[in-house]
């Protein structure tokens, strides 16, 4: 009973879940902005790095890999602590959606090489055989049959940003975690952690069931 | 009739291992060329660097209508005006047969998209699948998906058409159907290169037979030529081959 009011006190969960709901909103924004900045950037990549001179793939694979070693938090910290001393200074928001836009971008450019790679070739000789600029083979024939490919791996990646959101407390950001923690301080009672938690949950698990699905039903192989 | 396609020294290697050694070959405006050879011999990579899909060394030049097969602006213009037909039909999985066929007049010739679809109907009518267009590639059987892809082809309006091994990827009772509609089609007028091992086909229809063998052309002439009074040992023996397997 004592473990109960302590770790699920539903007075303190009750009256620190306002402030909940606000952090909960930062965090999608967070998420929402990351996510397409990710999506585009990614997608740019991977298609630049198909039709670009040799130096601009190897810059390109340069980019993907460094940003998908580098440890996000670290990343966040030397973009919002570090940048500064060269004179740039970018608010906790812009600093959390550039870092993890960035990461993103990586992950989605690899994402979207390997649902291309899987495209047969054949698709592109036709194209090609059939007078297509770049722009309408990949736009028209190659990018309608990879998205399918892609689908899974891409919802996969959404879930990784909007988990990795949280760091943004790190920067003084009043997402889900930061204000559940300012709750906690102020209720001196760890519920709203529980309650953040929960939320995460929530958010997460139908996007997490939906890939479960996808990828059975893409493994089905409709082609 | 003028020359459509002029070949000259054509080499191409991969790597250090040569693929064509040198090959010339002019083809005149409505000519059926039928290229037969063995396995390996350089027939794909022969057509496939007239469209300019491989290739090929410096010093060797092809021209399609006058322009030059180089990469570059002038080889969209090049690739509007030479169609190709392939073994594995590489149609649009994800698009129906009519938008696989009018999809490129559009993109490419910037078709009105009604004009396209109508001219679409009337091709894949005229391949004998009218009743098929709005399905997908996948529900079609393979004779069916290659007249569709001669129907692509086709909307093009090109000058010349390239097919290699049309006919290799079918089921044997599939086969006839998709060379009626390629003997139509020879009779129109429409320049035609053929990499095929039908020789019957070749036989019947080819203006003009090449035989190849180690990446060179090793003998050329009428049918009658080739089959009937073959001067070279290696055309009887390759001959003799698929004539009695
Ligand atoms: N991408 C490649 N890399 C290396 N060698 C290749 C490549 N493509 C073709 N070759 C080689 O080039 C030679 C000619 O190939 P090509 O496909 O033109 O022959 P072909 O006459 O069309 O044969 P087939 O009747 O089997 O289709 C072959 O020896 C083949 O192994
Ligand atoms: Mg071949």
């Amino acid at each position: 009973m004592n473990l109960l009011n302590t770790f699920f006190n539903l007075r303190v969960l009750w009256e620190s879940l306002p402030q909940l709901l606000w952090g909960l909103i930062t965090t999608i924004e967070i998420g929402i902005v990351s996510i397409i900045a990710g999506l585009i950037g990614g997608l740019v990549l991977a298609v630049a790095r198909l039709y670009a001179p040799a130096p601009g793939k190897l810059l390109i694979r340069i980019y993907v890999d460094i940003f998908r070693s580098i440890p996000l938090l670290v990343l966040l910290i030397v973009v919002y602590y570090a940048l500064p001393f060269v004179g740039i200074r970018l608010s906790p928001f812009a600093s959390t959606v550039t870092a993890l836009g960035l990461v993103s971008a990586a992950y989605t450019a690899e994402i979207f090489r390997a649902g291309i790679e899987a495209v047969p070739h054949g698709q592109f000789e036709a194209a090609a055989a059939l007078g297509f600029s770049n722009r309408h083979t990949m736009s028209d024939i190659i990018l309608p049959q990879a998205i399918r490919i892609v689908i899974p791996p891409l919802t996969n990646n959404c879930i990784n940003v909007l988990k990795d959101t949280a760091l943004a407390s790190v920067v003084a950001m009043p997402d889900l975690l930061k204000q559940a923690t300012q709750a906690q301080a102020l209720a001196a009672n760890p519920t709203p952690l529980i309650g953040a938690a929960l939320i995460y949950v929530i958010l997460l698990w139908p996007m997490v069931a939906v890939v479960g699905r996808l990828e059975k039903h893409l493994s089905k192989g409709r082609r | 009739m003028g020359t459509l396609i002029s070949i000259r020294d054509l080499r191409k290697s991969y790597g250090t291992f040569a693929v064509l050694h040198g090959i010339d070959l002019d083809i005149a405006e409505g000519e059926v060329v039928c290229v037969i050879g063995p396995s390996g011999s350089g027939k794909s990579t022969l057509i496939r660097c007239i469209n300019h899909l491989e290739g090929f060394s410096a010093e060797s030049a092809i021209t399609v209508d006058g322009i030059k097969v180089q990469p570059g602006a002038a080889l969209a213009r090049v690739r509007a005006e030479v169609g190709m037909v392939f073994q594995s039909f590489n149609l649009f999985p994800h698009m129906t047969v009519l938008r696989n066929v009018m999809l490129a007049p559009i993109r490419v010739r910037n078709a009105a998209p009604a004009e396209a679809e109508a001219k679409a109907r009337d091709l894949l009518a005229r391949v004998g699948i009218a009743e098929q267009a709005e399905k997908y590639p996948g529900q079609l059987s393979g004779g069916q998906q290659q007249r569709v892809a001669i129907a692509r082809a086709l909307a093009m309006e090109p000058k010349v058409l390239l097919f290699d091994e049309p006919t290799s990827a079918l089921d044997p009772e599939m086969v006839g159907e998709v060379l009626d509609v390629m003997k139509k089609l020879a009779g129109t007028g429409v320049t035609m290169v053929v990499v095929t091992h039908e020789m019957g086909f070749a036989r019947q229809v080819a203006d003009r037979v090449i035989f190849m063998d180690g990446g060179r052309i090793v003998e050329s002439g009428t049918p009658a030529d080739i089959f009937d009074t073959p001067r070279h040992e290696r055309t009887r023996s390759f001959l003799r081959a698929v004539l009695n397997h």
